[in-house]
């Protein structure tokens, strides 16, 4: 972790570093010590909560619908599987991008047709996107990691007379949950990173400032550059918590 | 009509798994208080039996009836099972949890129980399986043997009228199965209702008050343990027999 750090600082001063012939190097559009340069990256650090936002929200839906749609999917009854491997397989198939169009510019068109006029939000599109692609995969981690627990522990909770939900709350999901967190978290990565395609629906999150930035700037390069570090720097912060998660979940077991 | 002294009653079952038919027509009637014993060779379908008893499998024809209730729909299946434990081969202790917790669990939540009356019951069944001052330790610190007696202790706590094993101490080290088989003979001497899987031919002599022996799905030979050891009447049983007490 710490050499991590270490290395993404040596880049930093290396590029920021680079002397290069005036003008083709403008990083006064980002530097705090100049009046401009501090309001530009206001504006753009302002973009995270955003970003923050919209990944939270997005997984703990994605989360719900995920176990929804995982439960029905292992039943030993084919009819009622069906429903899941088909939202699955689906949604699976949907690329982000086009998804966010659909959601954006085609849902509201269908909630019209059905006289409900409800205009989506940027923010509530890229939520419901977000939370729906991404569901269709923390479905199957659910579905492994609950199929990973022996079929003697459902046995054994029918036969001291537990129900399917409390088999599940009590005896299968806290023991898949080791299984299971490790790639949610992953997931959420995941979410963090397609969030950036929110940006064009207009949606206020650390890309579209970039963007917007970029634009009235004419400064691709360091704007970019400056980008590419706060996603980055949101990821270690994630991908450091779930390993302190996974250490945790670890020697919770060998107590 | 229903005879009050008959607690299990099975008739004409059959099951199928798939292509495979793993039982063929059985029929087998236990009374209150009987002590069973099934035995036979390995894939004869003893196991499938016992969990078609306790719906862990589902039957494709016949009837079974317990305690006068038919098992059939999601109710009837609900009240049976709660009447009827079941103690498995590989123990299927909840790890996640301690040994109490393994045994309050079911009371708590299945029974609406007190967590303190629920405590104080699990207590008293560690004390009968003799082991009550491993009440706080995960499953996996203990012994096979003090696993098995957990299970058995577990499955206590819900209070049936009848106990079903499956090859209870076949995952035993030697040393162990006769402190497992000592509490399943205690359990019997109290009157419970069982049905045992084993192939511990010296626990059958003590302790069943009937024989089973089955093979291929079908059951092939019954007969008091007298009667069974000393004269099996069929080719099958006789070779059985004789396999396992080289043993
Ligand atoms: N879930 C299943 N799917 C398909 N076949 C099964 C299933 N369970 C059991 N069988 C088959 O049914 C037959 C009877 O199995 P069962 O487990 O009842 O035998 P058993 O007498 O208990 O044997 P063992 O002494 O090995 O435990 C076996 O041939 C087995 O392969
Ligand atoms: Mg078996």
């Amino acid at each position: 972790m710490r050499n991590k750090l270490f290395l993404i600082l040596a880049i930093l001063v290396g590029v920021s570093g680079c002397s290069a012939p005036a003008g083709t190097w403008g990083w006064y559009v980002i530097d705090p010590t100049l009046p401009n340069g501090y309001n530009n990256i206001r504006f753009l650090l302002n973009g995270f909560g955003a970003t923050i936002t919209v990944s939270v929200i997005a997984a703990v839906l994605s989360m719900t619908i995920g176990l929804i749609v995982a439960l029905p999917g292992m039943s030993l009854n084919r009819w009622v599987r069906l429903p899941s491997r088909i939202y699955v397989e689906f949604v699976r198939a949907i690329p982000l991008l086009p998804m966010l169009f659909w959601v954006f510019y085609g849902l509201p068109v269908v909630l019209r047709s059905m006289g409900i006029n409800f205009p989506i939000e940027p923010f509530w599109g890229a939520v419901i996107t977000l939370a729906i692609s991404d569901s269709a995969f923390t479905a199957e981690i659910y579905r492994s990691g609950i199929q990973s627990i022996n079929k003697g522990q459902t046995e054994a909770a029918k036969t001291i007379g537990l129900s399917y939900i409390q088999s599940m709350l009590y005896v299968i999901l806290p023991q898949a949950i080791r299984r299971i967190l490790p790639p949610l978290a992953n997931q959420f990565i995941y979410i963090v990173k397609m969030s950036a395609f929110a940006s064009v629906i207009g949606m206020q999150e650390l890309t579209r400032r970039a963007n917007e930035l970029v634009v009235t700037e004419y400064r691709p390069l360091e704007i970019y550059t400056l980008l590419i570090f706060e996603y980055l720097i949101l990821v270690l912060i994630i991908s450091f918590f779930v390993r302190w998660l996974e250490r945790k979940m670890g020697s919770d077991e060998r107590k | 009509m229903h005879n009050p002294n008959t607690a299990i009653e099975i008739k004409g079952l059959n099951k199928w798994y798939g292509d495979f038919k793993a039982l063929t027509d059985v029929s087998l009637t236990v009374s209150d208080g009987e002590r069973v014993v099934v035995c036979g060779p390995s894939g004869s379908g003893k196991s499938t039996l016992i969990r078609c008893v306790n719906s862990l499998e589902n039957h494709d024809s016949g009837q079974i009836t317990v305690n006068g209730k038919l098992l059939a729909d999601k109710h009837s299946i609900n009240e049976i099972t709660s009447e009827v434990g079941m103690v498995f081969q590989n123990f299927n202790l909840f790890p996640h949890l301690s040994v109490l917790q393994n045994l309050t669990l079911g009371p708590i939540k299945a029974r609406g129980m007190s967590r303190k009356d629920a405590e104080e019951r699990a207590m008293a069944y560690l004390e009968r399986v003799r082991i009550p001052e491993q009440a706080n330790k995960k499953p996996t610190q203990l012994s096979g043997g003090q696993q098995q007696r957990v299970a058995i202790a577990r499955s206590l706590c819900m209070e049936p009228k009848i106990m079903l094993f499956d090859e209870p101490t076949s995952a035993l080290d030697p040393e162990m199965i006769a402190e497992v088989l000592d509490v399943i003979i205690d359990l019997a001497e109290d009157g419970m209702t069982m049905i045992v899987v084993t192939h511990e031919m010296g626990f059958a002599k003590k302790a069943a008050d009937r024989m089973v022996f089955m093979d291929q799905g079908e059951i092939v030979e019954t007969g008091t343990p007298a009667e069974f050891f000393e004269a099996p009447k069929s080719k099958r049983c006789q070779l059985f027999l004789k396999q396992i007490l080289q043993h």
